[in-house]
């Protein structure tokens, strides 16, 4: 089984909290996390509600494999209408804040309405609380962190809670857990302030239990994580050196956008990559990163833990920052470094800590600071703009006042809290946005990776690596090789890809284990734990059945097929060095074929024979 | 020969494997809340450490006992708590100095670790070596703090899973 | 090499099994004067709540235990202890040598001095045979007054209340379990208490009882100007050392027995171990009676020790207490009040009924208590009896004293050194 079967339901307007059993007959169909909450909120909620009002839900929700011994069984995601893109916004976060719900009991946390002040969720096992949270609104994620640890006095109180950014209306804010791990994208964040809900904190001690064969699945769990520690990407590229172990590579093959994506590389990618993390600082003698951290269930542990130099102009003064906490991942450092030219690899773990202490996504500020800096260059802002901060590419010092700015939201932080396609409209140039449905892009280049350029178009949350990671494919031959530099077979890869990731996002499991899994090597574990047949043929249709959901979703938000496209640069203006010199992104290439695999109209609504294909 | 955990937090990723095999081989669930074997996360220095029972020689907790509760597994040396036995007046969970016997208000009876019988599951689970079922001799405080030493302050650790044949974790024959 | 032990309690019989590791081949003798094998005080909360039988209350469970062991238990009281003869003068009559002696006689409940305390159905709560006396009179509906809200007034709640008895207790001290608990956490019992439904009277002293007027039912007069009614009354006003039958053997006696660091009293020959020696109270330095089980099981093995000729020295005891009210669990340790110019840090989260206080002098943890809170507890005893200096943890733990293990693991495992961070 593995599921709990237990929804909480909390109604942030009348302040009532209730429990209710799981559907599950939609958790056969969805499986559980992005897919079976997205049914919910489909069921719940008019696609047309503004975001941010109180007709929005906002769903926490864990896979049935959250909270388990299978590898990386840590996750959860948050689940809304996003007040950035407009469309259906699913993040995902590790930590452990996940398992933590999970063995309170809970699948899925649904947050409606609105509290007339700011309350906070304490749950501990089936005791569900709203506490008034008026002495931790208007701190930060870090400060909130802390007042619950105190206040509960329970070190294990796990925690997940927005900032200061989501409060003061940043649209990229993000829900983070456990201090430096976040449900990061499409402002999910900003939905949970926009309800006056500052935290949830859980503590969790009746365990999962309910597995349908434990041996089964002890043993398929074991051959599972036997598989990623043989890996050379799960066993040693990523513990070794994070995400951040693609600045490199991903820099070498001309696809790493840099300054707001006007080229294809960036010449100080090696002094912030995950080898940099690494190097002996000249100034301290200490590398910046400290060690590797796992979240809940990991056994592969990607995750970053930085020192930085406390001589460092950004911190010489506050010792607060002085301690290890979470450093770069790969796209981190991409949006806060390369995308606006910046190679100070502290002063980037300086605005990281700050997306983490303040709840923000660092690829949308990233990205939105590069635009900004791009319209300073042009003179289009200026420093009266920016509250006298010179906000030329590769300024370290405005890169970390736009974060201390984003962060409070005071002066220029409010403008860069709108995300780059509101800023780049209010200064009149909306095609030097470099973003999907109003969400901005990640590390890897269209015109070097060409199958690249259709999963950001066709991606539901907007521009996303996370919804159909075909780099993998075309970079590092996972699960076979393909040209990136062709868009011949790209529809193909990319559905594949979009659908078995749906399917990995609802199970509770990390999607960096598709480096070594195949959906054959998740099948097994699933199988084993939950009620119902689960092989590879069921979760690639349960995956494209959330696929189509999210999509219908989107369709009925207002959302139209003329949405899948790319920022004019990204296909008009062509590589400027790199083995892509010379290349745009033929996205026109590889839609039409797109959406006919999909079974959708050659203008991107759904049949009614996929509809009824797969039981929408 | 006599063999015991070695627990090597330098190699700790807080991953948490161990507290659920612990938790699922003695309690049938997956829950670190029930596991006797403890992760303790240093955020600000960037460290995690592995913690259980030593089953060391003074035996505290089975001295404590007032009704012989607590006995030794002469074959595994380890300290275990016979639940028929216990009366749940947790005298050894105040004795015990490391503070790894822990009450359990649901059974009211006590828990501690007993090496699982001479197969203890968090080794078995533990993808890094922080936590490996070794011969007794090298396991010793002196022999971790001497490493300890000998590690340069600073310089970034990164731990790498090892490879297990997947037989390991399962259930011993 | 003939040892004799005076006491079969948990003292007597640890150090009984210590003597005969250290060697084989030596007569041990126990002498005890209660009728049934080996049993433990500690039992008899749970033996009245039904949860285990008598046998369930005995030392050692199996049969043939003692024999096995060479152990001789033999049921008489010993009267009189001729120290420059080596001989104890016995209740039956008959005299006993010895090479070594133990004494491990506990201690027994103190009789409050209050008109009627002899009347039928009023009892303390020590040994198995007043156990067996309060199952009889603790029937469902019975009203019981307890004098005393110590430890043993505390710790025997639940099982009189799971009887169905109707509970009043009346303690002459401010607070409930004043001699382990600082007035915040008393209250909080006191809370818990009541709310379960028991009566507490404090700052109340009882000064007689009397049959009441309706058959078999006693009246307890309180100084307050209350009369209660019970069918059941229990003292449970402390404990003294059984030390009487030493008069006038010369052995050196304060509030108990009192022993140096080898647990030998001033007597080379005699030792004592247990509820009845004055050994050395490690927070103070000074002598004191710790009526534990932890220390009379230390007592018990290090006696033994030094009697069979090993040398082994106490570092004294640390006083330390867990106790469970009606499911609210409770424990001090060391100085718990505090210490003179030392730090303190508590948290207080009435409505969870959680509570903790931490003593320090300099960055050493010296004392605690603790309610609610049973997760690591015991490396709070670790952290005081080591004398771990906590260092940048000491300010941690001011701000949030539920780290404690959390600082034990840092300040003792390697990880602590490891990155010269912590």
């Amino acid at each position: 089984m593995s599921w709990t079967k237990n929804v909480l339901r909390v109604d942030l307007t009348s302040r009532n909290v209730n429990r209710e059993p799981l559907n599950m007959e939609w958790a056969q169909e969805y499986l559980g996390q992005r897919g079976l909450a997205t049914r919910y909120l489909v069921e719940e909620v008019d696609p047309m509600v503004d975001a941010l009002s109180p007709d929005n839900k906002l769903i926490l929700t864990t896979g049935p494999l959250t909270g388990t011994m299978a590898s990386t069984g840590g996750r959860y995601s948050v689940v809304t209408k996003s007040p950035l893109t407009g469309a259906v916004a699913c993040s995902n976060s590790g930590g452990y804040i996940g398992a933590e719900l999970k063995a309170a009991g809970w699948d899925m946390i649904i947050v409606e309405g609105s509290a007339p002040s700011p309350v906070y969720l304490y749950l501990e096992n089936d005791h569900a609380e709203l506490v008034d949270a008026g002495e931790i609104w208007g701190t930060s994620v870090w400060a909130t962190d802390q007042w619950l640890h105190t206040r509960y006095q329970d070190p294990l109180l796990r925690i997940a809670c927005v900032g200061r950014a989501a409060e003061q209306g940043c649209l990229y804010a993000g829900v983070i857990n456990d201090l430096y791990r976040a449900a990061g994208r499409s402002g999910v964040g900003t939905v949970m302030a926009s309800k006056n809900l500052k935290a949830v904190a859980c503590r969790g001690t009746l365990g999962v239990g309910n597995i349908k064969d434990p041996a089964r699945f002890l043993t398929a769990t074991a051959q599972g994580k036997q598989v990623l520690a043989e890996n050379a990407v799960t066993g040693q590229g990523l513990p070794t050196y994070g995400t951040q172990v693609l600045m490199n590579v991903i820099n070498e093959m001309g696809a790493l956008p840099t300054r707001n994506m006007r080229e294809v590389q960036f010449e100080g990618a090696h002094k912030i990559s995950g080898e940099a993390m690494h190097e002996p600082r000249a100034t301290d003698g200490k590398p910046n990163l400290t060690t590797n951290a796992a979240c809940f269930g990991c056994t592969i542990a990607c995750g970053r833990i930085s020192t930085m130099d406390q001589g460092h102009f950004t911190i010489e003064h506050k010792p607060q920052y002085w301690g290890a906490s979470g450093g770069l991942e790969y796209e981190a450092a991409w949006a806060l470094g390369t995308d606006t030219g910046v190679d100070d690899l502290e002063a980037l773990t300086y605005a990281n800590y700050l997306c983490n202490e303040d709840g923000f996504d660092p690829i949308s500020f990233g990205s939105t600071v590069a635009a900004a800096m791009e319209l300073y260059g042009m003179g289009v802002i200026t420093t009266e703009d920016t509250g006298g901060v010179d906000f030329s590419f590769g300024s370290a010092k405005a890169l970390a006042r736009a974060a201390e700015m984003t962060a409070t939201g005071e002066g220029f932080g409010k403008v860069l809290g709108m995300g780059s396609r509101r800023l780049c409209e209010k200064y009149g140039h909306p095609d030097l946005s470099m973003t999907v449905k109003s969400q901005e892009f990640p590390a890897y280049d269209p015109r070097g990776i060409q199958g690249m350029g259709l999963a950001y178009a066709t991606s539901n949350r907007g521009a996303c690596h996370l919804r159909g990671y075909t780099v993998a494919s075309e970079v590092l031959g996972i699960p076979e090789k393909t040209d990136p530099l062709v868009t011949e077979g790209k529809a193909e890869l990319v559905k594949a890809f979009q659908d078995a990731t749906a399917a990995v996002d609802s199970s509770g499991l990390c999607i960096f284990t598709t480096f070594a899994w195949t959906l054959d090597d998740i099948a097994p574990q699933i199988d084993a734990a939950c009620e119902g047949d689960w092989n590879m043929d069921k979760l690639l249709e349960v995956g494209e059945r959330i696929w189509n959901l999210e999509r219908d979703f989107n369709l009925r938000a207002g959302l139209t097929g003329k949405d899948d496209t790319l920022p004019k640069r990204l296909r008009k203006e062509a590589a400027n060095v790199g083995p892509a010199k010379g290349m745009v992104n033929e996205l026109e290439q590889m839609l039409p074929r797109y959406y006919e695999i999909r079974g959708w109209t050659p203008d991107g609504t759904i049949t009614e024979e996929t509809r009824t294909r797969l039981g929408l | 020969m006599l063999k015991a955990l070695k627990l090597e937090p330098q190699h700790c990723t807080g991953c948490m494997q161990c507290e659920m095999a612990c938790s699922y081989e003695n309690e049938g669930v997956f829950n670190p809340a029930k596991s006797r074997i403890k992760v303790f996360t240093f955020h600000e220095a960037g460290r995690f450490a592995p913690y259980t029972c030593t089953q060391c020689e003074e035996a505290w907790c089975m001295h404590a006992c007032p009704v012989e509760a607590i006995t030794l597994n002469a074959q595994t040396g380890a300290k275990e708590v016979a639940d028929a036995v216990c009366v749940g007046c947790k005298v050894c969970t105040i004795a015990c100095p490391f503070g790894t016997v822990n009450y359990n208000q649901a059974t009211g009876k006590v828990i501690k670790c007993d090496l699982c019988g001479g197969d203890p599951w968090c080794a078995k689970a533990c993808p890094t070596g922080a936590i490996t079922w070794t011969d007794a001799d090298q396991t010793g405080f002196q022999r971790m703090y001497a490493w300890a030493q000998q590690s340069p302050a600073g310089e970034a650790s990164y731990i790498l899973p090892q490879k297990k044949d997947p037989a390991a974790y399962g259930p011993s024959a | 090499m003939d040892h004799v032990i005076v006491g079969a309690g948990p003292a007597g019989i640890i150090a009984a099994e210590t003597l005969r590791k250290h060697d084989t081949d030596c007569g041990i003798t126990i002498i005890g004067d209660e009728p049934e094998p080996p049993y433990s005080r500690m039992a008899i909360p749970y033996l009245l709540a039904k949860q285990i039988d008598e046998a369930g209350t005995y030392l050692r469970k199996h049969d043939r235990h003692f024999d096995e062991l060479g152990i001789e238990i033999v049921r008489d009281r010993v009267t009189g202890v001729d120290a420059t003869a080596n001989s104890l003068a016995l209740e039956s009559g008959a005299s006993r040598g010895f090479d070594k002696l133990l004494i491990a006689t506990g201690s027994r409940p103190a009789t409050p001095p209050i008109d009627g305390v002899a009347s039928p159905g009023v009892l303390p709560c020590w040994t198995l045979c007043d156990a067996r006396r309060i199952i009889e009179w603790a029937r469902p509906g019975a009203e019981v007054v307890l004098i005393g809200a110590g430890f043993i007034g505390c710790i025997i709640l639940e099982a009189l209340a799971t009887r169905g008895a109707t509970l009043t207790v009346v303690e002459s001290a401010d607070r409930m379990v004043a001699r382990m608990m600082n007035a915040t956490s008393a209250n909080l019992i006191r809370k818990w208490c009541e709310h379960k439904g028991v009566t507490v009277h404090t700052g109340a002293t009882v000064t007689a009882i009397e049959q009441g007027r309706a058959g078999g039912t006693l009246a307890v007069a309180l100084d307050n100007g209350t009369t209660l009614n019970a069918n059941l009354v229990i003292t449970a006003t402390g404990v003294n050392p059984n030390i009487e039958f030493l008069d006038g053997s010369g052995i050196d006696t304060a509030q108990g027995m009192r022993v140096n660091n080898q647990l030998q009293s001033s007597v080379a020959d005699i030792y004592a171990a247990g509820d009845v020696a004055e050994g050395i109270d490690f927070s103070t330095g000074g002598h004191a009676v710790h009526a534990i089980q932890p220390t009379a099981a230390e007592h018990g093995r290090i006696a033994a020790s030094n009697m069979a000729g090993h040398t082994s020295r106490y570092h004294g005891s640390v006083i330390m207490n867990v106790l469970d009210t009606m499911g609210l669990i409770s424990s001090s340790f060391g100085l718990w009040d505090g210490a003179d110019g030392g730090d303190a840090t508590e948290l207080v989260d009435p409505a969870r009924y959680r509570y903790l206080n931490l003593q320090f002098e300099d960055d050493r943890l010296v004392g605690a208590n603790s309610l609610g809170v049973t997760e690591h507890i015991g490396v709070i005893r670790g952290l005081i009896q080591t004398r771990v200096k906590l260092g940048k943890w000491k300010d941690k733990l001011m701000q949030d004293p539920t780290r404690v293990m959390e600082a034990y693991v840092a300040r003792t495992q390697a990880i602590g050194y490891n990155a010269h961070v912590l």
